[in-house]
């Protein structure tokens, strides 16, 4: 056989012609692009949403009478009605049309505020003197916004990688299922079709979340909130570089998972275990978002540093080691799962029947 | 010419290949029969190395086989297996170019194979939209889209119909008359006797015979005649040499002692009347199966 026969390609080519038909297949599929457009909708809705409630904050209502008009007035705070005398004013509030009245008194502030049925305690509060408040560590960042960010880190990458993790797992399913894998196997060197795949959904998934987070930019910029972008920024910096190689980490994951067994109804028991180890970190975020200590561990466990360490950064509490640190720690464990996932994945992939068991498929 | 040289392979406790060796020549079919569970398959694994052996070795013209060499195989495993939502052509040119072929060789030779076995009007349907038959053309296709070196095709013939097995095995024979070996198993032994030049027999895992047909034919011929005579054949009985196993007025099969038994019974046949018909008996390949696996 002395003929010009074709040989095979190098392993980057083959590794993206794999890839190349992985995102191929995903655009083409209806599912994918209606679930993507529904995501991108969501963003936007909320985005839109946060900005017309944001600018439509109303000054409470009050009715004040005499004495008490002037003392509301100064303090800007309040919609004021004048009225001409105490019932007037009661009457206000009882129809609704005020959230409580002032009214001149006797009392050390000389005023009573007069509300419904129980104390209008905004009222209150914005008319009583607070004593003075001296902060010895001030934060930079307002609690509120410290928890939307906690909250967007986490969903982003919860979503993301349950989503497409799911989708690495089917395809591989979809190979064992339909046999395919015989020759792609007789074809191209396992680990070529396990570096495809999880670099061509990688790929998806960057993709998406690049478009959200220019949806979500614009959006923000165009509805007069990009001071919330400007304070955000340098930890999405962080969080990308963690995303990325946290999300290659899961995808050889599941991937080796799917491998594990033949039929797609087998494969929801198959990636059980990963999925926890994305939701875990999704609920300490929320739960914990606060708490420095737990933060702090979060931040140097793989499997939720990618949510931990930017969310540090964000709060100014990490030293600049740190995510350097926790990187190293990121993508040496990725390093080491990609090696156990090929193995698992290369032994898992000609066993057909029922689901093979995670020892054998390591041992064999 | 590919070799098999002592192949030894377990399942766990199961020794599913013992000691297989057998040789398949360039340019020749060479036909591969045996039982459910015989381990045609797993013969067919380990020489593509989508599964290891546990000794042994293959051999491409006299040197071990490589990984890079096996690229070059063409493959069409038992278990068959397109992708179901990919388009025919589009999937069999994602194969071409994983064997190394630029975009424009994948695409016309994906073309002209698809037109030869007769799908060039289904190229752009989704595999899952085309029949069980027309699937098993495009797995075909998808065996020798990048011009193999070597063909292994796992029951090629199951579930074709009968013009499909003449369209299949038409574009097999000119595959293999360009001087590739081709290796195929089946179990449809009145194809393989009509396709095959070479035969491998194996049951339980051992080569229970092979080499050329016509060969192996000789070598499990009986000394059994069939004669046909106009009148009665009731002398044959007393003829020396001849044991009669069959016989109906003028019809008769018998085995004979030697050839110049045989020549005798024909000289004096002749002589005792008209001759329709004087035949050695010859095996068919279905005889000869179930004689060597017992």
């Amino acid at each position: 056989m002395s003929t010009a026969r074709y040989s095979s390609p190098a392993t980057l080519p083959a590794v993206w012609l794999v890839a190349e038909r992985e995102i191929r297949m995903r655009l083409r599929s209806k599912a994918f692009l209606v679930s993507t457009g529904i995501l991108m909708l969501i963003v936007l809705g909320s985005v839109v949403a946060g900005g017309i409630f944001g600018a439509n904050q109303e000054l409470p209502k009050v009715a004040a009478v005499g004495s008490a008009v002037s003392a509301v007035e100064e303090t800007k705070a309040f919609t004021v009605t004048e009225a001409d005398s105490v019932e007037d004013a009661e009457a206000l509030v009882r129809d609704g049309s005020v959230d409580a009245a002032v009214v001149p008194s006797e009392g050390a502030t000389k005023l009573t505020v007069i509300g419904l049925d129980e104390a209008p305690s905004t009222v209150v509060s914005l008319l009583s003197v607070a004593p003075q408040v001296e902060i010895l560590e001030p934060s930079d960042q307002n609690s509120g916004i410290v928890y939307l960010v906690a909250i967007a880190f986490g969903v982003i990458f919860f979503s993301s990688a349950l989503t497409f993790g799911q989708l690495i797992a089917q395809s591989v399913v979809e190979e064992k299922q339909t046999r395919i894998v015989e020759i792609l196997m007789a074809t191209v060197p396992v680990r070529v079709l396990l570096a495809g795949k999880v670099v061509g959904n990688s790929l998806l998934a960057f993709g998406q979340i690049l478009a959200i987070a220019v949806l979500a930019g614009v959006g923000l910029l165009a509805t007069g909130q990009d001071i919330l972008l400007a304070e955000v920024g340098p930890s999405i910096g962080w969080f990308l570089v963690f995303f990325v190689i946290g999300f290659v980490m899961l995808a050889a994951m599941f991937a080796a998972a799917g491998s594990l067994v033949s039929r797609q109804e087998d494969m929801a028991t198959a990636i059980t275990p990963i999925t926890f180890l994305i939701m875990i970190p999704y609920f300490l975020v929320i739960f914990f978002y606060d708490n420095p200590l737990v933060l702090g561990i979060m931040s140097y466990v793989p499997f939720s540093a990618p949510i931990g360490m930017p969310l540090r950064v964000f709060l100014g509490i990490a030293e600049w080691w740190e995510p350097l640190l926790s990187l190293v720690i990121l993508v040496v464990s990725t390093l080491a799962i990609i090696a156990i996932g090929s193995r698992i994945y290369a032994n898992g992939l000609l066993r057909m029947g029922a689901p093979v068991k995670l020892k054998d498929a390591l041992k064999a | 010419m590919l070799e098999l040289h002592s192949i030894n392979r377990s399942f766990g406790e199961r020794r599913v290949l013992r000691d297989v060796s057998f040789t398949v020549s360039g340019g020749r079919m060479t036909g591969f029969v045996g039982g459910n569970g015989a381990g045609k398959t797993t013969t067919m694994r380990v020489i593509l190395g989508v599964l290891g052996a546990d000794s042994g070795t293959v051999s491409l013209d006299g040197s071990p086989l490589t990984a890079e060499q096996r690229t070059r195989f063409g493959y069409m495993p038992e278990e068959r297996g397109l992708y179901p939502k990919m388009k025919v052509a589009e999937q069999i040119v994602y194969l071409g170019r994983l064997h190394g072929m630029s975009p424009a060789q994948a695409k016309s030779s994906t073309e002209s194979l698809l037109e030869r076995l007769g799908l060039g009007e289904r190229v752009d349907d989704t595999v899952e939209s085309l029949s069980l038959g027309n699937q098993q053309r495009a797995q075909i296709a998808a065996a020798l889209v990048h011009d193999p070196e070597v063909l292994v095709l796992d029951e090629p013939f199951s579930g074709l119909d009968p013009i499909a097995v003449e369209v299949v095995l038409n574009v097999l024979k000119d595959f293999a008359a360009t001087g590739a070996p081709v290796l195929f198993s089946s179990h449809q032994l009145d194809i393989v006797e009509r396709l095959c030049d070479d035969l491998v027999v194996i049951a339980d895992g051992e080569i229970r015979a092979s080499g050329s047909r016509e060969g192996l034919r000789a070598e499990h011929t009986l000394p059994r005649y069939e004669l046909q005579l106009g009148g009665d054949a009731g002398w044959l009985r007393d003829e020396p040499g001849v044991t009669v196993l069959d016989f109906d007025g003028g019809y008769s099969v018998f085995d004979v002692d030697s050839d110049a038994t045989a020549q005798r019974v024909l000289q004096r046949a002749i002589a005792s009347g008209t001759v329709e018909r004087f035949a050695p008996q010859l095996p068919s390949l279905s005889q000869i199966f179930r004689e060597v696996i017992q």
